[in-house]
């Protein structure tokens, strides 16, 4: 068996991708995509450690995530129109008009 | 194998039960009313959040766990329902004249509201990582549309994506910060991890560390605790201003709700490590808050950094960490909810078609034209930066004091003169509305709605009651803490 | 355990070298003779219409936004019809409260005009 280690280190990985990519990338879909990433790098935590302490509660958080994260995306997207008709845009440099 | 079914009760949750159809019944009236008539979905809500508040009342006493443990019914819990459902009702009140002035009198404002006040209810009976982080999803979700509510202003808009950028940015952190605890301890129930953890060989887990860590991290960004509060100045100036008074409350109380469960009831064994933590987050908080607050001009973003701060001053009751130190908690809770929404409702009052006349000169000589307004602009100011009479000092003495107790004098020492800061650019709004002159002299009056001022007079009783007669209320804070911490 | 798994991988192997080889040999030997048919994308046999990179109606966005939600709503579903005999009618009233609550969603989409593509 895949000792629990390895999927740790997997999802570790994919949390800081996700991490990075938010922070450096400045398409707000992109963006979305790196927040998705880290949300299933979580729930493939969350898997492997339900498979190794064989408890079922994270299995089910990991549904509960799917559903947070597809609310998320639908509000999301919705946003991203109501700027895009505003100002035709989806880079966030040019989505900057409160300083201070 | 059979399944173990949950015994139902729902009288335990029946002030989310109330909330959380009558949110759903205002959505689907709002279907088939016209556009002027929407003001009685306000009048629909104000019935829901009185009926939860009443359904709260009748449960108060109760103390014991419902729905398998994952629900927790106790006067804590109960206590953070009345802040929560007093806020509500009292944005209620003021949003009804200020959408319909911004245009943006849609049904859907009342219902989301409602949904993220059911949210916050779910919150303050977590018992369960699981019940906690969809609470705080619910809290939040309704919030990132509020926040973009008027569609048209680009500001708004721009709000929005900010905070649902950064908002679900701090949920993954959240959420990694659950898997870790989750992993290393094996339970997701808050009283079984306290238990887990006196086994020395899971309490040493440096997993379980990392995602305390992240959790922190997570309720930092909601709470906005300097350094995760980039997002706040900006979101609360472009939010719809009713929507701003409604997080800056709301969300602050839930957030300090479920930091309370999460690192009192769970992670109690691992106090030496939070507490440095949060002693040097609280020192950040306070004065990166307030000294950013003193060069603003906009009243939004003032009283944004301001809410900063004072989050700063909450957590030092969460340091402490006692039984002094969480009934101030809650008491301060309170006293914020008046004096903030009522700050708020005066900006409202203040403010124009388009969320104009927001800068701080637009104040000058407001304090001689309306004397009764700038009044209670004062008490709510003086309340903010802790003066007596008024609640602000008891509440801000209350949690110095259970600082100072539990041995953490240089702290409160530094909440202190951090409050002595903020003095400044509280008294700079009264001096520019008592000794300015206004700079244009066509100024349009100001139009008092019946439903602002009924929230104006209640915060300001409130405040000035909490301030000369405080005992009842701390009496209740202290008795809803009675079952907490005695586990 | 792993070594059940061995007929598979070498399965792979093998089928990845067979395509892999079939594309490259004939990339290798094929005759490349281009003209604008040729070239032009393959669109079911009928002649392509336009660039491919055109901007999508903000209908789709709407329509997409929908799916994800009630595609949500089947993925629960799934597993508690597995064990929808062990949930008695505890089971069957939860299903009952979740899909009232997205009916009512489904009613407002409707009454607000979501689901009309015009």
């Amino acid at each position: 068996m895949v000792p629990l280690s390895y999927y740790l280190l997997l999802s570790a990985v994919l949390f800081s991708i996700g991490a990075v990519g938010v922070l450096i990338r400045r398409n707000v879909l992109i963006m979305f995509m790196s927040i998705e990433l880290m949300l299933n790098a979580v729930n493939l935590s969350f898997v492997a450690f339900s498979r190794f302490l064989d408890s079922l509660e994270g299995q089910v958080f990991v549904f509960l995530v799917m559903a947070v994260a597809a609310a998320e995306v639908a509000v999301g997207l919705a946003i991203i129109i109501c700027i895009f008709r505003n100002k035709a845009t989806v880079n966030v440099d040019e989505i900057n008009l409160m300083k201070g | 194998m059979p399944i173990p079914l949950p015994t139902v009760n729902l009288i335990d949750i029946s002030p989310e039960i109330i909330l959380g159809v009558f949110g759903v019944l205002v959505l689907l009236i709002d279907l088939f009313l016209r556009r002027e008539r929407k003001g009685h979905l306000a009048v629909l809500s104000l019935i829901g959040v009185v009926g939860a508040f009443y359904a709260s009342l009748r449960l108060w006493g109760s103390s014991h766990y419902a729905f398998s443990q994952s629900i927790v019914v106790d006067n804590l819990s109960l206590f953070f329902n009345g802040i929560f459902l007093l806020g509500t009702a009292l944005v209620i009140l003021m949003s009804v004249s200020y959408i319909r002035r911004e245009g943006i009198n849609l049904g859907e404002y009342y219902s989301l509201l409602l949904f993220s006040t059911l949210g916050m209810l779910i919150i303050s009976s977590g018992n369960d990582l699981i019940i906690l982080f969809l609470g705080l999803e619910l809290v939040s979700i309704p919030l990132y549309i509020l926040s973009g509510f008027a569609r048209t202003n680009l500001k708004s808009n721009e709000a929005a994506l900010k905070y649902l950028l950064l908002g679900v940015f701090a949920t993954a952190f959240l959420l990694y910060g659950i898997a870790l605890v989750y992993g290393s301890t094996g339970s997701i129930k808050l009283p079984m991890i306290a238990k887990l953890l006196s086994d020395t060989a899971v309490s040493s887990n440096p997993l379980l560390f990392i995602g305390m860590g992240m959790l922190i991290i997570g309720f930092g960004f909601k709470v906005a605790l300097v350094p995760f509060h980039m997002w706040t100045p900006d979101v609360y100036e472009g939010a719809p201003t009713s929507v701003t008074a409604f997080m800056s409350v709301g969300v602050k109380a839930a957030g300090f709700a479920a930091l309370l469960r999460v690192l009192l009831t769970a992670l109690d064994k691992l106090q030496f490590s939070w507490v440095s933590i949060l002693v040097v987050l609280a020192i950040l908080t306070m004065t990166v808050g307030n000294v950013i607050a003193l060069v603003q001009t906009n009243i939004k973003r003032l009283l944004a950094y301001s809410s900063i701060a004072h989050a700063g001053y909450l957590l030092l009751g969460l340091v402490a960490g006692s039984r002094l130190g969480v009934s101030s908690i809650l008491f301060y809770l309170v006293v914020y909810a008046l004096m903030n929404l009522g700050a708020f409702a005066v900006v409202i009052l203040v403010g124009r078609k388009g969320d104009q006349n927001l800068h701080l000169n637009d104040y000058a000589g407001l304090g001689y034209r309306y004397p009764l307004m700038g009044a209670a602009m004062s008490i709510f100011l003086f309340s903010l930066a802790g003066i007596p009479p008024t609640a602000g000092f008891v509440a801000k003495f209350y949690i110095f004091s259970a600082a100072v107790k539990e041995g953490f004098v240089k702290l409160a020492i530094i909440g202190v003169l951090n409050s002595a800061l903020s003095l400044f650019y509280y008294l700079r709004i009264m001096v520019i509305m008592y000794m300015r002159e206004p700079e244009k002299k066509e100024v349009l009056p100001i139009l008092f709605s019946p439903g602002l001022v009924i929230a104006l007079l209640i915060a300001v009783l409130g405040v000035l009651y909490l301030g000369i007669l405080p005992s009842r209320v701390l009496d209740l804070a202290t008795s809803a803490i009675r079952t907490f911490l005695s586990g | 355990m792993p070594i059940d798994f061995l007929p598979i991988l070498i399965l792979l192997i093998l089928s990845a070298l067979m395509s892999g080889g079939m594309v490259f040999l004939s990339h290798l030997f094929g005759r490349k003779e281009p003209n604008p048919s040729k070239l032009s994308p393959y669109e079911c046999g009928i002649p392509p219409v336009g660039d491919a990179r055109l901007r999508f109606s903000v209908k789709f966005f709407v329509v997409a936004m929908l799916f994800i939600i009630f595609d949500f709503e089947g993925v629960t579903i799934y597993p508690w019809a597995v064990i929808f005999r062990k949930l008695h009618l505890f089971g069957l009233v939860e299903m009952g409260v979740f899909l009232g609550v997205l009916l009512i969603g489904l009613v407002y989409i409707w009454r607000k005009g979501a689901l009309q593509w015009d």
